[in-house]
């Protein structure tokens, strides 16, 4: 059996009606994942019979993102892990730990440019 | 009226291998709800990406776990292999496989030693253990370490196994299927232990459809899912079925875990009998660019290697999803409705690899 | 329904030898692959720095011009790089591993000179 991927790409404001979308065909969440590189991309895994669909969205530093713990319950522990290591703006997640998730000893460390972040965080 | 109140557990606690916390809202003695709190081993692995070469990261892959070491290593140079087109020869992916599934032996027989402590019987505990110390002796064999293997790298495997060790490999599964057969008839007939594990901590099929259970969790409730069946390293050759239970509720998952011992044995068996000479690796040139995600099945379910290369010898990121940290949502689950007394076996019975869900 | 299943095997182990071993009392056995320490046969090293660079975690450091070559050990890995990459194989993997320690742990080798030296 080969293992078959696609990856497409999404607006942000997308996100939630493509999760209902996923959710009623029968697939299962996977895997949240983000990387930073000029902008946060965020990639969201959906898989059903071994079958993987990825929807990437890329969003600003502080583009603000709506969370899809309300449709997909299990998403509440990436999203906080998004927020605590790199800095995502995400709301009305399910349990929010509000940036307490993981004990680091600096804020965001993933988050390239700690300087800039601080500056952010002052204005 | 009943009185709520809030019990904290963990994150020390005797039945607990690894640290995890969990708030536990109480009313009378049965749990209504859980939030979990973890974070107590974070150590940052993913950030390393920027300090080590992508040929050096194998190291730290290997160390994201003790118990599921060698899946991590092996996840990981799948990974960059596919970014890289390297085609590994076919006898590494044999040798692959079957330190696969000697790892995956060594996991379940610890689990079940650790699921006999949770409910006090001890002496269980420690004879599932010392079966175990048989399979950690052939890795010192074979690879040179008992827990840490540093056998697997990018392009292929760094040691090899002659025939001899081979046969001497199925000569001890065998010998050791016998008192294997002992200790899990305990396991699956003893009225003390049956007591504490059926009719507990019930998920049905939807459910662990819906709060994305993977591995035997999602297994013995129903859902017939086996990340082998996509066929990475030697799989594609080997014959089995991924093992199924329909009841859902712990003892079905100590039969799917169980059944899951044998099938490896057999497995091993098949690997060893249709291993061909060749090369063990596969030497490469270049730096990777692009980027992959890679999916492997460790002992305690389905594990996402995402690699992303940017053509220099550092790479972009390096994300793994372990299975642990897609569980706990379906650990919350279960535990709603659930006694107090029962707490300890249901946190234990999605197998927690709490440094793995942390890296 | 069966009771007391484990109860025969129990009093089977009862009477056979236990399976764990006295150690410190007794000596650990090594298997032959076991990757205990590092060693180095220092007369043949031409201090390249190979090993030095090739180590994941930098525990090996060469000094060329003071033929020194040394290495931390609770630094050390044990994975074997360093002795894949020798050119001139003189770093072998050892079985046993080294004491414990209290705090980190430096073996220096220093190649010996030989008596006549010729001026330059």
């Amino acid at each position: 059996m080969v293992d078959k991927q696609t990856i497409t790409e999404v607006k942000v404001d997308e996100l939630v009606d493509k999760a209902v979308l996923m959710k009623g065909q029968g697939y299962r969440l996977v895997q949240i994942s983000c990387t930073f590189k000029d902008c946060f991309e965020i990639t969201y895994s959906f898989d059903k019979d071994y079958e993987l669909e990825h929807f990437r969205i890329y969003g600003e530093r502080d583009e603000e993102i709506l969370s899809i713990s309300q449709v997909f319950f299990s998403a509440f522990l990436y999203e906080n892990e998004m927020k605590d290591l790199f800095g995502v703006k995400i709301k009305d997640i399910a349990i929010d730990y509000q940036g307490g998730l993981y004990r680091v000893a600096q804020k965001t460390p993933f988050a390239p440019q700690k300087e800039e972040e601080e500056e952010a965080e002052h204005v | 009226m009943s009185k709520r109140s809030i019990v904290p557990f963990g994150p020390q606690h005797p039945v607990l291998p690894e640290p995890i916390h969990l708030d536990l809202v109480l009313e009378d003695e049965k749990v209504v709800e859980a939030i979990p709190s973890i974070g107590f081993v974070h150590r940052g692995l993913e950030k390393l990406v920027e300090k080590k070469e992508f040929t050096e990261y194998v190291y730290v892959a290997e160390r994201i776990c003790g118990i599921c070491s060698f899946m991590h290593g092996m996840g990981y140079c799948q990974a960059v292999e596919n970014i890289l087109d390297i085609k590994v020869p076919d006898r590494a992916e044999y040798l692959r496989t079957l330190w696969a599934e000697l790892s995956r032996i060594h996991s379940h027989l610890m689990w079940l030693g650790l699921l006999a402590d949770a409910f006090g019987f001890e002496s269980l505990f420690m004879h599932c253990w010392r079966l175990r110390e048989q399979i950690l002796d052939i890795f010192e064999t074979t690879t040179g370490g008992r827990v840490i293997f540093s056998v697997c790298k990018i392009g292929g495997v760094r040691k090899d196994i002659d025939k001899d060790t081979l046969k001497g490999i199925v000569t001890i599964l065998d010998k050791m299927q016998k008192e294997l057969k002992e200790l899990t008839d305990v396991f699956i007939e003893d009225y003390s232990v049956q007591h504490r594990l059926v009719g507990v901590g019930v998920l049905t099929k939807q459910e662990a459809h819906d709060v994305g259970a993977v591995g035997p969790m999602m297994r013995a409730s129903g859902i017939a899912q086996d990340m082998r069946m996509l066929g990475y390293a030697a799989y594609k050759y080997l014959d089995f079925e991924p093992v199924v239970e329909n009841d859902g509720d712990c003892y079905a998952r100590t039969l799917v875990r169980i059944r899951e011992i044998y099938q490896s044995m057999n497995l091993i068996r098949q690997c060893v009998e249709k291993m061909p000479e060749g090369e063990i690796e596969e030497k490469f040139k270049g730096m990777p660019q692009g980027e992959r995600y890679e999916r492997l099945e460790q002992p305690r379910g389905e594990v996402i290697y995402y690699v992303k290369a940017n053509g220099t010898k550092f790479l972009d990121r390096v994300r793994v999803r372990t299975p642990t940290f897609t569980n706990v949502p379906a650990l919350l689950k279960v535990l709603q409705g659930c006694e107090l007394a029962d707490v300890p076996m249901m946190v234990l019975t999605i197998d927690p690899c709490i440094s793995c869900t942390e890296r | 329904m069966t009771v007391l299943r484990f109860s025969t095997y129990v009093i089977k182990k009862l009477f056979q030898k236990p399976a764990t071993h006295l150690y410190p009392i007794k000596k650990q056995k090594f298997f032959e692959r076991t990757r205990g320490h590092v060693a180095i046969d220092i007369d043949a090293c031409i201090f390249c720095g190979m090993c030095s660079r090739k180590c994941p975690t930098g525990a090996i450091g060469v000094d060329r011009t003071a033929k020194q070559w040394d290495i931390e050990r609770l630094k050390c890995i044990q994975c074997s790089c360093c002795v894949e990459v020798c050119p001139k194989k003189c770093l072998s993997m050892e079985n046993a591993y080294t004491a414990p320690s209290e705090g980190s742990v430096k073996d220096v080798f220093h190649a010996r000179v030989p008596d006549n030296q010729p001026d330059r």
